[in-house]
């Protein structure tokens, strides 16, 4: 098949999933949430993959947009597309602002310097209880039917699932674009060889930090989507430990592909929620997965439909 | 273990309905009456509280035995769905979606920790699914945010402080100082347990918060030490409480002063070293007590079926009573209709082959909480299990609960 | 005041066992380039092989023993499963395989032993405050001083004084080299592997004296591990030590003043040096970047 023909018939399976995904003993919300995810790790994978910087504290701006647009609907409008923009500005602006204490940082520091700012935004949430709801996350509020001129769209969950499905193509055009720019190719000069884009007169700070903002916007704007889904928020949502998730996400799908993490949300995101409605041992289960792909799959599952790639 | 069998029969039933699915619509493979209904009960089976979770997940297969040996709800049979939410809050709300969604459950019921009972309670509501809370105890479950699908087993933060603060004051001296866990629970507790010394006349030294999960309590405990309290207070629970016991023993600290707190459980007391055991703790049930009818009955039951040497836990009987309670409702109502089935709970009245209490024990009807008893009382040290805690006292929940209108919770039925 | 004091020192105390588990995670990540996630699983095993063994060698036996099993099980995971990926230039494969190692091994864990928590029982000898104003140093608390100062010595004397501890260093600093001198980098990167796992699991039972016993204990304790070495300086065994005590000692005094921060003070720490001085208080430039 051709890339242009498997990316189509993905793009016809996903508009197609709410009558499929039953049929085979799935819901609706395991669709929109694969689809929530693979926004973050894409994202992300934009600052890991492309850029080479190892961020480990994304779920940091995945969480801020959770709570932006939690707090949103519950103290100031019920709105659910003012709840995502203002959810993502938050994200993204956070890692906006950040972002010049991360991007001189390079491998185990620049992952050790993000999860310490993740962290740091983590504990504000947890020991802001009143506005927060701290431990026991922000609950109260609900996503809120859309108005189109005179049209209201009731979000079902098969409709929010289609503005998932659109929020979702809207990222993935953003990200092809930038990909394809100068920017884009800067930033893979940055991950091969940061020295020599420093001998061409090319100052790589500034990529890397325009490669962890807009990563932040990106992840934020999954982030209000994931809140939006079960119209609740907690901190696990910003912990580092979701962080790790996303990166292992992405390593399981392969890192150096545009859709490769695509593939690891859904070996992730699946495997969990099947497995571990089998049996009490599902941790066993997707333990040997991880394993097995580094053993087997030297670059990720994805890594085997790219062309380009070489077994290492 | 017996929530094995009951999801290895869901796989079976999927795989069934995977392969009706080949050959004809499965809607209409079954007769109504004959489809078995299924209640959906999430818990954590992995992670931190996985041993409370197990513990009450084996009480509602028990209960569900006997539902389905008295010929199950409206006389189909019951099916339990159990599925693990690993203490996770936005994992909680993914699998009560699938149980709802999925797997076609008529109610829902479980929880160990606060956030996920927060995070359920508002999947249920948004689907108008009934949903029995059975051991999160954060106030807001059935205060201010209650819906009309919530009810709950477990008792109020508040009914656990009301049950045991007088005694102590009594006992010990009206000094106390804190250590709380620093989310809505330890909170809650804290701040009515401030409220009851308050009215006794005692006051507060001082109050630590302590982030749930906090493995290192010296800093705290040293804090609690330096305001030479009468009493220290220490309402940790599950494995922090446990920590924190340990640590106190060791700086000799029951030697100082008694310590006493919020909520013990037999879980944790299995988890304590002898010298870690001591003080004064509000438990929910108990497996002993003498002069209650049905509950030797229930333990030995219990003893048939789990013969690895364990004895039934407040949780165990959360999950029975949880599991039981539902039937009851749904019996009451004559249908499955969640609004005629809450409605129908409402003022419910457990018997006594259920509450295994001496206390009335019911569904109020403004905030849907179980008025269900505290057992106060005192470790003991030189126990072995399950002997290991001595009941002073049960105490009627209706009595110590604070009014319907402090709980700050309005029902919210569609009119 | 006093009570600043005694935070301090408590703190202090506490950042040595920061400092044991951090050794063990530094050795790994220094030689054999692993991020080990699994390392807190390695702990678990430690404390629970422990726990079931006490009965029979008594606690002193079982201290001994269990950490030499974790060690000896650290060695047969680096054989079958780390050593295969050495020759994957990006770290995060370590990290994604160790960390499903981790997954695997605390379900073991809760299916060999079960989810309710057990009670390792210390020796009344030193389950005991020493004095009564400093109520808060413990038999158990020096006794955890002595052998993480033991361990930190011994492991300092192998290295600089020993064949096979001089090959450790040569090959932190330049694996390809040491190579081509013909030291069998395969058998000394297994050793440390060994080691590493050793210190993780003599850190579990040592945990286990004031922790319950239970699956995940290990998560916890590992992430301020990280943040020790990073503060330390990467490469280098002191910093990792120095790194923990600091974090303990930051954590105390925080604790004093504003105990909601103090647990999110290690990582203002961590942030700080980071940007300050990047490669750590004592680390060498350039490693893992």
């Amino acid at each position: 098949m051709t890339r242009a023909a498997t990316i189509a018939a993905m793009w016809i399976a996903l508009i197609a999933l709410p009558w499929w995904l039953p049929l085979i003993g799935g819901y609706t919300a395991l669709g929109s949430k694969v689809l929530i995810y693979a926004i973050a790790t894409m994202g992300l994978n934009l600052v890991l993959g492309f850029t080479g910087g190892l961020s480990f504290g994304q779920a940091a701006y995945f969480g801020l947009g959770g709570y932006g647009a939690g707090m949103t609907l519950k103290y100031l409008v019920p709105s659910t597309p003012l709840a995502i923009l203002i959810g993502t500005l938050v994200g993204g602006l956070a890692a906006t602002i950040l972002g010049p204490l991360v991007m001189r940082r390079r491998g185990i520091y620049f992952a050790m310097i993000t999860i310490a700012i993740g962290q740091l935004f983590y504990f504000v949430i947890v020991r802001w209880n009143e506005v927060t709801g701290g431990e026991d996350g922000l609950a109260g509020f609900g996503r809120q039917d859309i108005h189109l001129g005179n049209v209201v769209i009731p979000l079902t969950d098969v409709n929010f699932y289609y503005l998932v499905l659109l929020c979702f193509t809207v990222a993935v055009a953003v990200m092809w674009t930038l990909l394809q720019s100068p920017l884009g190719h800067t930033w893979v000069a940055i991950r091969e060889n940061r020295r020599r884009l420093q001998f061409l007169g090319v100052r790589p700070e500034r990529y890397v930090w325009a490669s962890f903002a807009i990563a932040g916007f990106i992840t934020a704007f999954a982030g209000t989507l994931n809140a939006l889904l079960f119209n609740f928020t907690s901190p696990q949502d910003l912990h580092w430990i979701l962080s790790g998730d996303f990166v292992i996400m992405i390593v399981l799908g392969g890192m150096r592909s545009f859709f490769g993490p695509l593939i690891g949300v859904i070996i992730f995101v699946v495997a969990q929620d099947y497995l571990s409605s089998l049996t009490d041992n599902w941790m066993t289960f997707i333990g040997l997965i991880f394993v097995l792909i580094v053993l087997l799959f030297p670059r990720g599952v994805f890594g085997i439909f790219d062309r380009r790639a070489k077994i290492a | 273990m017996q929530a094995k069998v009951s999801r290895r029969r869901l796989v079976q039933a999927g795989a069934a309905l995977a392969a009706s699915t080949l050959s004809s619509p499965p809607i209409l493979t079954y007769a109504q009456g004959e489809t078995p209904i299924k209640i959906g009960m999430h818990d954590p089976l992995t992670g931190t509280y996985a041993a409370e979770g197990e513990s009450e997940v084996r009480g509602a297969n028990m209960a569900l035995a006997e539902i389905n040996a008295k010929g199950g709800m409206l006389g189909r049979k019951v099916q339990l769905v159990v599925e693990d939410d690993a203490a996770n809050a936005g994992l909680a709300s993914q699998k009560a979606t699938k149980m709802i969604d999925q797997d076609k459950v008529s109610m829902l019921m479980g929880s160990v920790s606060s956030a996920t009972a927060l995070a359920v309670n508002q999947v249920a509501h948004g689907r108008g699914v009934v949903y029995m809370v059975t051991g999160g105890h954060t106030d807001p479950v059935t205060g201010s945010q209650c819906h009309w699908t919530t009810f709950r087993i477990c008792t109020t933060t508040y009914m656990l402080a009301a049950g045991l603060a007088g005694t102590l004051y009594k006992k010990f001296g009206g000094k106390w100082y804190f250590i709380t866990p620093d989310y809505a629970f330890g909170h809650t507790l804290q701040e009515s347990y401030a409220k009851l010394l308050k009215d006794l006349g005692g006051t507060v030294l001082g109050n630590s918060l302590s982030p749930l999960g906090t493995t290192d309590f010296s800093s705290y405990l040293i804090k609690a030490e330096q305001s030479k309290p009468d009493v220290l207070i220490n309402l940790t629970d599950g494995q922090d409480l446990v920590n924190c016991m340990k640590q106190a023993a060791q700086f000799g600290l029951m030697k100082k002063f008694p310590i006493g707190g919020g909520l013990s459980e037999l879980e944790v007391l299995r988890a304590l070293p002898k010298e870690a055991r001591q003080g004064w703790w509000t438990l929910e049930w108990w497996w002993d007590q003498p002069n209650t009818p049905h509950v030797k009955e229930w333990v030995a039951a219990y003893q048939k079926i789990h013969t690895d040497g364990t004895w039934p836990s407040a949780r165990t009987w959360f999950g029975y009573a949880g599991l039981h309670s539902l039937g009851l409702g749904v019996a009451k109502a004559k249908s499955l209709e969640p609004v005629k089935v809450a409605r129908a709970l409402e003022g419910l009245e457990l018997p006594d082959e259920i509450k295994l209490q001496p206390n009335k024990v019911y569904f109020r009807p403004g905030d849907h909480q179980l008025m269900s008893s505290e057992f106060p009382g005192e470790d003991l040290p030189d126990g072995t299990y399950p002997n290991l805690f001595k009941v002073a006292d049960i105490v009627a929940g209706d009595k110590i609960a604070l009014s319907v209108k402090d709980t700050g919770c309005h029902l919210d039925y569609k009119a | 005041m006093q009570l600043l004091l005694f935070n301090a020192f408590n703190g202090l105390i506490q950042g040595v066992f920061y400092a044991l588990m951090a050794l063990g995670l530094a050795l790994i990540l220094s030689l054999n380039s692993v991020i080990n996630m699994a390392h807190g699983g390695f702990l678990v095993i430690g404390a629970y092989l422990a726990y079931t063994l006490s009965p029979y060698l008594g606690f002193w036996g079982a201290l001994i023993v269990g950490p030499l099993l974790a060690g000896v099980i650290g060695l047969a995971v680096e054989r079958g499963l780390i050593r295969p990926i050495y020759k994957r230039s990006d770290p995060l494969y370590s990290l994604l395989l160790t960390f499903g190692l981790a997954l695997i091994i605390e379900d073991l864990t809760r299916t060999i032993w079960g989810a309710q928590g057990l009670p390792l029982e210390v020796p009344d000898v030193i389950n005991s405050p020493v004095s009564e104003t400093y109520f808060f140093i413990t038999g158990y608390r020096l006794f955890v001083i002595g052998i993480t100062a033991a361990a930190a010595i011994g492991l300092y004397l192998l290295l600089r004084y020993t064949l096979l501890g001089i090959r450790i260093r040569a090959g932190t600093s330049d694996l390809e080299t040491t190579a081509a001198l013909g030291v069998n980098i395969y058998k000394l990167r297994a050793l440390n592997f060994g080691f590493g796992c050793l210190f993780a699991g003599l850190a579990g039972v040592l945990a286990a004296g004031v922790l319950g016993l239970t699956p995940p204990m290990g998560n916890s304790l590992i992430m301020p591990s990280f943040v020790a070495i990073i503060i330390g300086g990467v490469g280098s065994l002191f910093g990792a030590v120095l790194g923990g005590l600091l974090i303990g000692l930051a954590a105390g005094i925080v604790t004093t003043y504003y105990p909601a921060a103090s647990e999110a003070v290690i990582y203002l720490m961590m942030l700080i040096v980071l940007a300050v001085r990047p490669r750590g208080l004592l680390g060498e430039e350039g490693l893992f970047e």
